[in-house]
């Protein structure tokens, strides 16, 4: 049996792992102890008057990526990429605070899984873009493809133009912001967190959606099974209004047309079971 | 998975044989299997440009005889062209087993495409004023250079780099697919059409024909089914969405118009550009900036669209 190191002891000893460790180790061990605190095994300390720029027309996803490691190993806190030509998979797994500018477009899976860096990119993303997004803030200059938002955790995501089809599906938290228009099934099984859009809203609105509230401030095609208007109060409109403002995306007329959609919870199966079996469950 | 490409010039005349081999390489990794090309260039009346193979690449490997069977199976082709009384103002080998004439023909196309696919191996690829119709197994690279495509200049193109899932790696399960047996009419598909089998049967029933399995080349029959009953390119594109079930976005060229179709789900992508001068679509916006590197502004057509433009 391999040795257990102290900190995976300790985990032990809490309860969190009681099976046998074996093989390459996927787990991570936080210790409040440590100097670094909560930050992850691959961030990196950065300065953000510290500044690189690189041209990625040459390179594929794999050098861009590693490329930008380097750049913030160094202590790079503002990085440009220029010309990136829709690649995928660009500017991935970041898991650090950073000032990210994009001069370009970026094709699918762009931006996904990071946790902390403040993204600008002036041109369009494609499908998938920061799936599973846990902090930090993006701003997307035009427009984006489908599946924008997909299971999003936490921060903003911002896309001044219109996206494609599913945005925010199983999202978990953060908030979506479009300054457009959403395609079909948009907020589909989402779970918690917010989206707005300022523009029109496709079929299937929030179909299946287990909670989180979806605000629209154009025409809804029609809603999802299980997605009922909800009532706007005040608080929502002052929300709507400062976080519009954040991002230059309050509308002249401000926000009193919205309409705010949320789960009806008619989905969820323990609403099906009788007070017997309820208590069983429960 | 399947990559599909399409490229209107809207003043005239460009090189759309090199710009789509440069956009469908740009989309190879969606499908390395094959690689299809129908491009359009400037009609020639009277003039038809017939395409067509008489084996599948893979045949080549199968015995001694076949080079001498190929080589009979063409004559056979010539013979019957001439019964037809069909002149034959060109002839060129593309392959050992794919050629290209230029024909002069004033006969039924039905009856010239029924009696040379007669031929033991014999299949046509196209017909048409203005289509050339290219397929064969390998990236767009490869099929490009082998038919020799980055010369050829004219007005618009589809094409397909196919990742073979439900049918076999062959030229005959490649797209695109022309929709016999009208001049001019391809189609190329990235999706799956879920009541293929019932749709096939009835038009089957109805004196249709279909020569492969692939559940893409029902696009094709579809459309010459509903041209010919005098609809619109636009009409068939809309009915399509109502009467065929399965994700699919598809796009349909004519000799003069270029459409595409979105399923009701939207669940397959495209990613569309215009300007003045072009119109460019493709399954991701890689194959657009490889012909337009300076920066520009796309986006993904909806569910249930459909777009239709001229030349």
């Amino acid at each position: 049996m391999a040795d257990v190191s102290a900190k995976e002891t300790s985990s032990h000893e809490m309860g969190m792992h009681t099976e046998q460790l074996s093989g390459r180790d996927q787990q991570v061990f936080f210790d409040l102890s440590d100097e670094g605190g909560f930050t992850y095994p691959d961030a990196y300390e950065v300065d953000f008057n510290k500044r690189a720029e690189f041209d990625v027309s040459g390179m594929d996803a794999k050098q861009i990526n590693l490329h930008l490691r380097e750049l913030m190993a160094a202590g790079n806190g503002t990085i440009v990429i220029k010309n990136p030509g829709a690649k995928h998979s660009v500017a991935v797994g970041i898991l650090n605070r950073l000032n990210l500018i994009i001069e370009g477009s970026l094709g699918y899976f762009g931006c996904g899984l990071i946790d902390g860096p403040n993204v600008r990119i002036l041109g369009r993303v494609g499908w998938s873009f920061a799936e599973n997004m846990m902090a930090g803030t993006i701003v997307i200059e035009k427009n984006a493809g489908s599946t924008f938002g997909a299971a999003q955790r936490g921060g903003d995501l911002v896309c001044r133009g219109s996206v494609g089809s599913r945005t925010g599906i199983d999202m978990k938290g953060g908030t979506i912001l479009v300054g457009g228009d959403t395609g079909a099934f948009s907020g589909f099984m989402m779970q918690r967190g917010r989206m707005v859009v300022c523009g029109n809203a496709g079929k299937n609105l929030g179909d299946s959606m287990y909670d989180g509230t979806i605000f629209v401030g154009g025409e809804i095609k029609d809603l999802g099974v299980d997605a009922v208007p909800g009532e706007v109060s005040d608080l929502d409109r002052a929300w709507l209004t400062r976080k519009l403002k954040m991002y230059d995306l309050l509308p002249a007329g401000g926000v009193d047309h919205f309409t705010k959609i949320v789960a009806g919870k008619q989905l969820w199966n323990y609403d099906n079971l009788e007070p017997t079996e309820k208590k069983i469950i429960l | 998975m399947c990559g599909i490409a399409g490229l209107i010039h809207r003043q005239g005349t460009g090189g759309i044989g090199q710009e789509m081999t440069d956009m469908l390489q740009a989309l190879r990794h969606r499908g390395p299997d094959s690689t299809g090309f129908a491009i359009y260039g400037v009609p020639v009346q009277n003039q038809y440009v017939l395409r067509f193979k008489v084996a599948e690449q893979e045949d080549l490997a199968s015995g001694f005889k076949i080079h001498d069977e190929i080589k009979a199976r063409r004559v056979s082709v010539d013979e019957r062209l001439k019964t037809l009384d069909v002149e034959i103002i060109e002839s060129e080998a593309a392959t050992e087993y794919a050629f290209r004439y230029l024909i002069s023909y004033n006969g039924d196309m039905k009856r010239l495409a029924d009696y040379v696919e007669d031929v033991e191996g014999a299949e046509i690829l196209s017909v048409g004023n203005a289509l050339e119709l290219i397929k064969d197994l390998g990236d767009a690279g490869v099929v490009s250079g082998q038919y020799k495509l980055g010369g050829f200049n004219g007005t618009h193109g589809i094409g397909h780099t196919r990742m073979a899932t439900e049918s076999d790696v062959d030229i005959r399960s490649a797209h695109p697919y022309w929709a016999y047996p009208y001049n001019d009419i391809s189609v190329v598909h990235n999706g799956q059409i879920t009541n293929y089998w019932n749709m096939r049967r009835q038009m089957e029933r109805a004196g249709q024909r279909f020569v492969s399995n692939c559940d893409s080349e029902l696009l094709a029959v579809y459309t010459a089914s509903n041209l010919e009953q005098g609809a619109s390119l636009e009409d068939s594109l809309k009915r399509s969405i109502e009467e065929i079930d399965g994700v699919f976005t598809y796009l349909v060229a004519t000799k003069n118009e270029l459409g595409m179709a979105k399923d009701t789900m939207a669940a397959k992508p495209m990613v569309l550009y215009e300007s003045d001068d072009i119109v460019a679509l493709a399954s991701e916006e890689v194959a657009i900036r490889s012909i337009v590197p300076h920066e520009i502004d796309t986006w993904d057509p909806y569910d249930e669209e459909v777009r239709v433009w001229r030349t």
